[in-house]
């Protein structure tokens, strides 16, 4: 049996291992993050939420989703 | 006791017309349903958010937009926490690309203890994010030049403080916040400071054209009570504010016609 290739990102400070080739939209939605409240940062680019299927993940990636809490 | 409302007597910001001149952050309270109760009654239009990590581990956290519907009350996203522009900046545009957010508020510390603004990367954020197309709203010092230079690089509200943030201590320079009043068109919307529903009415009366609170309401023994009771002030102070008041005398003037004594 092929063995399934693992890559390791970086989400929101935690380190997590993924099957390699990976895209983006399909990580936000194994995570059940709403992406429509989300905003989403690729080693500190932001990416736009309508091509995350375009983005491949890559070893090393750090991702950070962030949304609204309360604040002053 | 319910006060009268003000009609056409909206507060304009970036052309956006508001029916109430308090706006409230939502931080700091036990719940995030003491949060949108207090909301509630504060009648506020406008709330503070603030951006930060979703919790990936942790589905089950209550999110804030669950609880407030940005479609009924404009989310005014903050850069509370950080202190350079670099970070202030990373942190509107996320912001941005959360849902369109144009309006903001911009808040560059600069000093963990005081709180006080870093007005020197505060003025520098204001004019890349102007550039960039968002309505940035400062919270900066009570220093009417500083509130000069923030409207010369394109701020769309000016927003000093009326004592360091979180402190309850009220407006400490009315002076200063006069002064700035008189130089400025724009809306000039005292942040922070605040500790009690009186100190919304002075700054009112000043003739600032709104105020923002957070702790005041949250951290009160009654958050529910004071958030109206802070609703009221701010209507109270803008009635006396328009109405004009009488000139101060040294000396007493009798209310009763002294004619006719018998």
């Amino acid at each position: 049996m092929k063995k399934i290739k693992k890559i390791k990102i970086i989400v929101n400070g935690k380190i997590r291992f993924i099957k390699e080739k990976t895209n983006l939209f399909h990580l936000i939605n194994k995570l059940k993050i709403p992406i429509k409240k989300v905003a989403i940062e690729l080693n500190q680019e932001i990416m736009n939420k309508k091509n995350l299927n375009k983005i491949t993940l890559r070893n090393n990636d750090k991702l950070e989703i962030v949304h609204f809490i309360g604040g002053g | 006791m319910e006060a009268v409302k003000l009609k056409k007597d909206n507060l304009i910001i970036a052309k956006k017309k508001f029916r109430s001149r308090l706006i409230v952050g939502t931080g700091k309270y036990k719940t995030m349903s003491e949060c949108a109760k207090a909301i509630k009654l504060s009648e506020a239009d406008i709330v503070t958010v603030a951006v930060r990590r979703v919790n990936i581990t942790n589905k089950k956290k209550p999110l804030l937009m669950d609880y407030i519907d940005p479609k009924k009350i404009t989310y005014l996203p903050n850069t509370a926490g950080c202190f350079n522009s670099k970070e202030a900046l990373r942190t509107l545009r996320l912001a941005r690309e959360i849902g369109g957010w144009k309006l903001v508020k911009l808040e560059v510390l600069g000093d963990k203890k005081n709180l006080f603004p870093e007005m020197i990367e505060t003025l520098k954020s204001t004019e890349i994010l102007t550039k960039e197309g968002f309505k940035v709203m400062v919270y900066c010092n009570d220093d009417p030049l500083m509130a000069k230079r923030l409207e010369n690089v394109g701020a769309c509200a000016i927003m000093p403080l009326a004592s360091p943030i979180g402190s309850g201590l009220g407006i400490q320079n009315k002076v200063n916040i006069k002064i700035i009043r008189s130089q400025t068109k724009l809306p000039l919307i005292i942040d922070a400071g605040l500790g009690q529903a009186s100190d919304a009415t002075i700054a009112m009366e000043l003739g600032c054209d709104g105020v923002l609170v957070n702790t005041a309401i949250a951290k009160a023994k009654k958050p529910y009570e004071m958030a109206k009771a802070f609703k009221n002030a701010v209507i109270a102070g803008r009635q006396s504010f328009l109405s004009g008041r009488i000139e101060k005398s040294l000396m007493g003037n009798p209310s009763t016609p002294t004619d006719g004594i018998i």
